[in-house]
């Protein structure tokens, strides 16, 4: 027999107060657990709609309210495309790219298209889902590096040559047109195909994959071909920036604001914020929850081994007159702690992470991975709090007077 | 064994002192068979747990086998316990949630013993109580006698040299009583010391030494071969 025969057939000797200890700390750590992963795999869709999204920051003409941001290039309201020239050459910290872009109406065969004009090499930086088309490749002009200085790896000359740069690498001709998925689907068409536009013969060079954003439903072409066509002349309805996202959120749109007092400069960083802090409220509702579950679990499983020691009394005595020692008591009492925490941990990190799993595509439209660290932090609390909670009644045990076996005690 | 120097215990209770041994001053030699008799508040009690390690006096010197016995630390004095001191309680005090068997082990483990030499060295002592036959149930299965007998083979277990017994035969009907005296008149003729508090006459003819202990002093009232 050892200690751990001990501390097992003791524990089943009554289950019952056992049990109900058990079942806080399991349900501290399943909430945990549950709310951490489902929070974690929303913060992963966040940073993956934001991947998608690209931009992260637009600049717009001050008339222009921004009710959907998808729709921010679509109200007709224009601003000199000079500006992109002056964002370029300001060398902002955290600005990746800038794409500036101008939508006009038109049609194909009588079926009504947004041709949008855009600068392809800056398209391709700022959506990540264009990139791997092998269509547009080549050196970008505007590449600056996330968060660093544009003054530290670019020369006052090569800065000021960048947005011209730009364009005489692009290989999106005067002509080409690339389809959304959507819209190729409309007009019937695919890459080599000729479509008549504004007037002119356009090549199809490419169709873009389905993105899920309203991208898919535009016609794009160069943005000096939609100035020229539309006699619009040198403007742009919007600038995308994509910036480096603490930068977005901070001192970059004071810069913006700064270069162009004129303008309205909104950053995507304040919707996505408030995502997030929804995001952080619920890890932090989550960790209250377990904090005060835990507390629960610590107070029952306190309260039992206090009961335990008092039952325990004269079996205790019986083993420390039998030569138990004090440190033998207190691993007894602390070992069954142990066996509840882990056994608290285990559970409630399968429960949770099953639940999540679950839960997260079902009810929220998450799909939740499970990620390894939770349960580990759920076992180790668990286990913590349970040892920390028996760390009184341990003591109190092995303070116990072993005379109390005594017929007269 | 045993030398007492003039040992004196004080409790203090709601804020008076009782003397519970005053100025007790006695000697146990090897294979002594000695029995404490007197009234109960006597001191009876506080002498067995001074002498098991578990009660520091208040003054007094109390030296086992020619060592201090606190000048030893608590967890020496556990260990001492464990090793060479054995225990006969008068509620038996098995461990409920054990079997027969693993009460028996108990001290074995607690000694550091293998599980394997626990398991034969518990059947062994379990076959010389009779009591083989019962290895695998719980105390509560067994009547009081029986479980006394398992009691004195859990007392057995190390071998110790002196064995303590607090009224061994309190609880126990005349047919058992019997029984338990002849199970420590055995141990003791197999060398070792037992030291006996008890209020039972028919027990106390059993011992080689009757000392009666009143108001804490102590007196010897014969000295002869045990039965």
């Amino acid at each position: 027999m050892r200690l751990r025969t001990m501390i097992w057939k003791e524990l089943w000797q009554q289950p019952a107060p056992m049990l109900t200890s058990l079942a806080a700390v399991t349900l501290g750590v399943t909430a945990l657990v549950t709310i951490q992963h489902i929070t974690v795999s929303s913060e992963e869709k966040i940073a993956g709609d934001m991947e998608s999204l690209g931009a992260n920051v637009l600049v717009l003409p001050p008339q222009v309210s921004l009710q959907d941001y998808y729709a921010a290039d679509m109200h007709r309201e224009a601003m000199p495309e000079e500006y992109v020239t002056r964002l370029d050459l300001a060398r902002m910290a955290g600005v990746e790219n800038l794409a500036p872009r101008l939508c006009v109406e038109a049609a194909v065969d009588s079926i009504p298209v947004t041709l949008t004009g855009i600068l392809p090499h800056n398209e391709i930086q700022a959506r990540s889902a264009w990139q791997g088309l092998g269509m547009l490749d080549g050196p970008v002009g505007t590449e600056r590096g996330c968060c660093r200085a544009r003054g530290a790896d670019a020369g006052v000359g090569d800065a000021a040559a960048a947005p011209a740069a730009g364009r005489t690498i692009q290989k999106l001709g005067r002509r080409e047109l690339i389809l959304g998925a959507d819209a190729a689907a409309r007009l019937e068409a695919c890459a080599g195909d000729r479509l008549q536009l504004l007037g002119e013969d356009f090549r199809v060079l490419a169709v873009l994959p389905a993105t899920g954003t309203i991208d898919d439903s535009r016609v794009f072409a160069h943005l000096h071909t939609v100035q020229e066509l539309s006699d619009a002349g040198p403007v742009v309805n919007v600038i995308e920036i994509m910036a480096c996202c603490e930068d977005a959120a901070g001192s970059l749109i004071r810069s913006l604001s700064r270069e162009l007092p004129n303008m309205r400069v909104i950053t995507i960083a304040q919707v996505v914020e408030a995502q997030l802090a929804v995001n952080g409220l619920m890890s932090r509702l989550s960790w209250v929850f377990f904090f005060v579950l835990l507390l629960v679990g610590a107070a029952s499983i306190a309260g039992v081994m206090y009961a335990n020691v008092a039952e325990r009394r004269r079996e205790i005595g019986t083993l420390m007159a039998l030569g138990a020692t004090r440190g033998f008591v207190t691993r007894l009492f602390l070992g069954k702690a142990i066996v509840l925490g882990l056994t608290g941990g285990l559970v409630g990190s399968v429960i949770g992470t099953v639940a999540a799993v679950i839960v997260g595509p079902q009810l929220l439209e998450i799909a939740v991975r499970p990620v390894p660290e939770l349960p580990a932090v759920g076992l180790a609390a668990a286990t913590g709090v349970a040892v920390l909670a028996s760390v009184l009644p341990a003591r109190r045990a092995a303070g116990l007077d072993p005379c109390l076996v005594f017929s007269e005690s | 064994m045993y030398e007492l120097h003039s040992v004196t215990h004080v409790y203090a209770r709601r804020g008076h002192h009782v003397t519970a041994l005053d100025q007790c001053s006695l000697e146990i030699h090897p294979g002594d068979f000695v029995a404490i008799v007197g009234p109960s508040g006597s001191g009876k009690t506080t002498l067995l747990s001074v002498l098991g390690g578990m009660l520091a006096p208040s003054s007094g010197r109390v030296l086992f086998d020619g060592r201090s016995l606190y000048d030893l630390n608590v967890e020496q004095r556990a260990s001492l316990r464990g090793e060479k001191i054995g225990f006969v309680f008068q509620s038996f005090d098995l461990i409920s949630w054990l079997s027969a068997r693993e009460n028996v082990q108990v001290p074995l483990m607690l000694a550091g013993r293998s599980s394997e030499y626990q398991c034969r060295r518990a059947i062994e002592l379990l076959k010389r109580v009779g009591l083989a036959d019962w290895s695998g149930h719980r105390p509560s299965e067994m009547s009081r006698g029986q479980q006394q007998r398992v009691a004195l083979a859990r007392t057995l277990a190390n071998e110790p040299q002196v064995i303590l017994a607090d009224e061994p035969t309190g609880n126990l009907d005349t047919e058992t009583r019997q029984l338990v005296m002849a199970c420590l008149k055995e141990f003791h003729q197999d060398g070792r010391t037992i030291v006996m508090v008890t209020h039972d006459e028919v027990a106390a003819a059993f011992a080689g030494r009757r000392i009666r202990l009143a108001s804490g002093v102590l007196q010897e009232l014969s000295l002869r071969n045990a039965a």
